[in-house]
């Protein structure tokens, strides 16, 4: 489809150090392990999520792919019996590791929700909180600067310019993950994770959500989550398949939907199974 | 069309005698039930009726007191000559009871001594506070005639209303016939008439339940709100949030979750007995003060906020923290700038519902000795006062009929702070519904 994808040669299933010169490994999972409690919920997932470009996790419910994802910004921190073993990466920095503040990652880790969860405050306050509890701006100036980048970038700052005051809980399902992905921004991160994030929404909605993925790519590295094949083959260029806790398979898109290695795969995009 | 249309008679032909009967059956026992819920509620209605009903009834007259116009001779002589010495303190031993009684009998001429008395006893004991205000607003009457609207003894006032029989014998009746003509000569001379008893609201406790008011109980169980609120406030508050978003889960915040919820459920009066052993016994703060009292209702009120704020912020969709701390907002941050605001007309409602709650408690009160005649408003939270409820405890024990009709009058007031105060929270709480 484009210029950068037919840069890269196939891939296997075990991920490569690094691809091609052009494509550096963002993120990087080895033998990582999840357990909720005494139950496992992944085995040994070793994953590199390239920069800038967009990574799809898809797989039936409960294989994993949602635990895999919050492992990337921590986000099962809050949960109490979550355990997680092996290394995750940010740019070659542990994130596990004690010397990584939580709060830190995840503004370089943003996260976009399955269903959106705007703050019940104003389209401005929604934006501007991240960069005000970050401490980003010095001034009423550049916060409205931010807010206005962070919509624009979103696709979302022509619909709410005039109404910035009016309760971001008020706008449609999808104005509002369009905010929320706005929100992400504002805090500039390095890498957007989303979880299945137009699984609430209608296809129209999901149409503009998908072409903002495509042009976020240019400058931020995705990961996500979704149940559609069809959402995963439009959007990404790395797709991982998710079966029972295991990275099954995880390879280029196009590969991986139109010559999959492992049946698995093969039965789950062809819909035998999932 | 016609194949379904067949199907359905088919369905009505074959199964009819059985099925229609146990339909039948189902759809009495539908209405069977219905009916008991109505009659349920009805019975509770009739019931709430009758309570409103019963204590309207007595209660009302307590807010119309009786009194008597007098011509009162204020003879110079009889008071302090040095105008600063013309204060309530400098005049308190001047003979205002003699001085009212002469009004009286100046009035009605009586012909023997024991219609003086007679006359004497139509008047409140404390009647004479009503004439010394006026004086000590204004001195320079020192010296003249002045006429004042005196307090009229419980007895005149019962006649008056009418709660007390004329008809009775005169053996059976705390007022005599020839009371009874005194008064009637009164009111041919338009010296009698019924006002608002604002005493009801000013005075303290008295022994004559025509002087006898809420006013120190009210300002005692306002110094006790103010405690409670102070205390139950913040502590409930931050009790909830660390235990609903901090603490670990394990088998001790099981056992102080499951202590919180036990604690709801205490006698109150128990927390009246712990605060006699800890606050007066221990720590030695006085008996009968607002401070202990609202120490004690804080105990008590505590577990009521925890849990309803708990429940404030559970009520708080989780992908508002998630959103949170998405954008790497800290746990802090993610609760005091999100959840703690969602719950807070939640947290509000449930601190309004424990303030009425402990407004209306009783028992624990009379265990820290809040039970007492206290006759002097209390300027601080530590002087003694005594309780809205507690007033209303003491007045019902008392045999006098304007002591039936001020407990009622007591309850009637109590209630109204109490419907006030739940209806602010329900009001509050639609007010500020969740908006996502």
């Amino acid at each position: 489809m484009s210029a950068v994808e037919t840069n890269i040669q196939s891939e296997t299933v075990v991920p490569p150090q690094t691809a091609t010169p052009s494509n550096v490994a963002k993120m990087r999972g080895r033998d990582v392990c999840v357990f909720y409690g005494e139950k496992q919920a992944l085995f040994d997932v070793n994953i590199d999520i390239m920069e800038r470009e967009v990574t799809a996790l898809i797989g039936p419910s409960g294989c994993g792919k949602s635990t895999f994802l919050r492992c990337l910004n921590r986000m099962n921190d809050v949960v109490d019996i979550c355990r997680v073993t092996g290394d995750i990466t940010l740019d070659s920095q542990d994130i596990y590791d004690r010397a990584v503040d939580v709060v830190h990652l995840r503004a370089r880790v943003g996260m976009v929700f399955q269903k959106p969860n705007p703050f019940p405050k104003s389209i401005y306050e929604n934006i501007a909180y991240g960069p005000r509890i970050h401490g980003l701006t010095r001034n009423k100036a550049e916060l409205d600067e931010i807010v206005e980048t962070s919509l624009q970038k979103a696709g979302l700052w022509k619909e709410v310019k005039d109404r910035l005051d009016s309760p971001g809980t008020g706008l449609s399902g999808g104005q509002q993950q369009r905010l929320c992905i706005a929100r992400a921004i504002a805090v500039a991160p390095e890498v957007i994770l989303m979880d299945e994030p137009c699984s609430a929404l209608d296809p129209i909605a999901t149409a503009k959500i998908e072409d903002l993925i495509h042009e976020l790519r240019e400058n931020y590295t995705i990961a996500i989550v979704t149940h559609s094949m069809q959402q995963a083959a439009r959007v990404s260029q790395k797709t991982a398949f998710f079966h029972l806790g295991n990275l099954v398979e995880y390879g280029e898109t196009e590969q991986i939907f139109t010559n999959p290695k492992d049946e698995r795969t093969q039965g789950y995009i062809t819909g035998r199974f999932g | 069309m016609s194949t379904q249309s067949e199907v359905s008679h088919s369905i009505g032909a074959t199964i009819p005698a059985e099925v229609s009967r146990r339909l039948k059956r189902r759809y009495a026992a539908e209405r069977r039930f219905q009916a008991y819920g109505i009659g349920a509620i009805m019975i509770g209605l009739m019931f709430l009726l009758i309570m409103f009903v019963s204590i309207i009834q007595a209660g009302l007259p307590a807010f119309q007191e009786t009194r008597i116009r007098l011509d009162v001779e204020l003879p110079a002589d009889k008071f302090p000559d040095d105008p600063a010495e013309q204060t309530a303190e400098g005049m308190r031993l001047v003979g205002w009871t003699g001085l009212i009684q002469q009004a009286i009998r100046d009035q009605l001429q009586p012909e023997t001594r024991a219609d003086a008395l007679a006359m004497h006893k139509l008047l409140s004991p404390n009647a004479e506070v009503g004439l010394r205000d006026i004086v000590v607003a204004d001195p320079s009457l020192i010296g003249k005639s002045v006429s004042v609207w005196l307090l009229s003894a419980g007895d005149v006032d019962a006649i008056v209303k009418g709660t007390m029989s004329r008809d009775v014998p005169e053996t059976q009746r705390t007022i005599s016939d020839r009371q009874l003509t005194f008064i009637d000569t009164l009111e041919e001379q338009d010296r009698l008439r019924s006002q608002f008893a604002f005493t009801l609201f000013s005075a303290g406790a008295s022994s004559y339940p025509e002087s006898a008011g809420i006013g120190v109980a009210l300002v005692g169980s306002l110094y006790m709100m103010l405690v409670v609120l102070c205390l139950a406030l913040p502590i409930g508050v931050a009790a909830a949030v660390y235990l609903e978003e901090f603490a670990p889960k394990n088998r001790w915040t099981d056992v102080i979750e499951v202590n919180i919820n036990n604690l709801a459920a205490v006698p109150s009066i128990v927390f009246g007995l712990l605060g006699l052993a800890v606050f007066i016994n221990f720590v030695e703060l006085p008996r009968s003060a607002p401070l202990v009292g609202g120490l004690v209702l804080t105990l008590m009120t505590l577990p009521t906020v925890i849990i309803a704020t708990r429940a404030a912020l559970k009520a708080v969709p989780p992908s508002i923290r998630e959103a949170a701390l998405g954008i790497g907002a800290s746990k802090m941050q993610s609760i005091f700038h999100h959840v703690l605001p969602l719950a807070a007309p939640g947290i509000l409602t449930s601190i309004i519902i424990g303030l009425a709650q402990a407004l209306g408690e009783t028992a624990p009160l009379l265990m820290i000795g809040m039970v007492a005649t206290v006759f002097t408003y209390p300027e601080t939270p530590m002087d003694p006062a005594t309780a809205l409820p507690v007033q209303i405890f003491m007045w019902s024990g008392l045999p006098e009929r304007g002591f039936v009709a001020r407990t009622s009058a007591g309850i009637m007031v109590l209630l109204t702070f109490l419907i006030f105060m739940n209806a602010v929270a329900v009001y509050l709480r639609k007010k500020f519904e969740r908006r996502w």
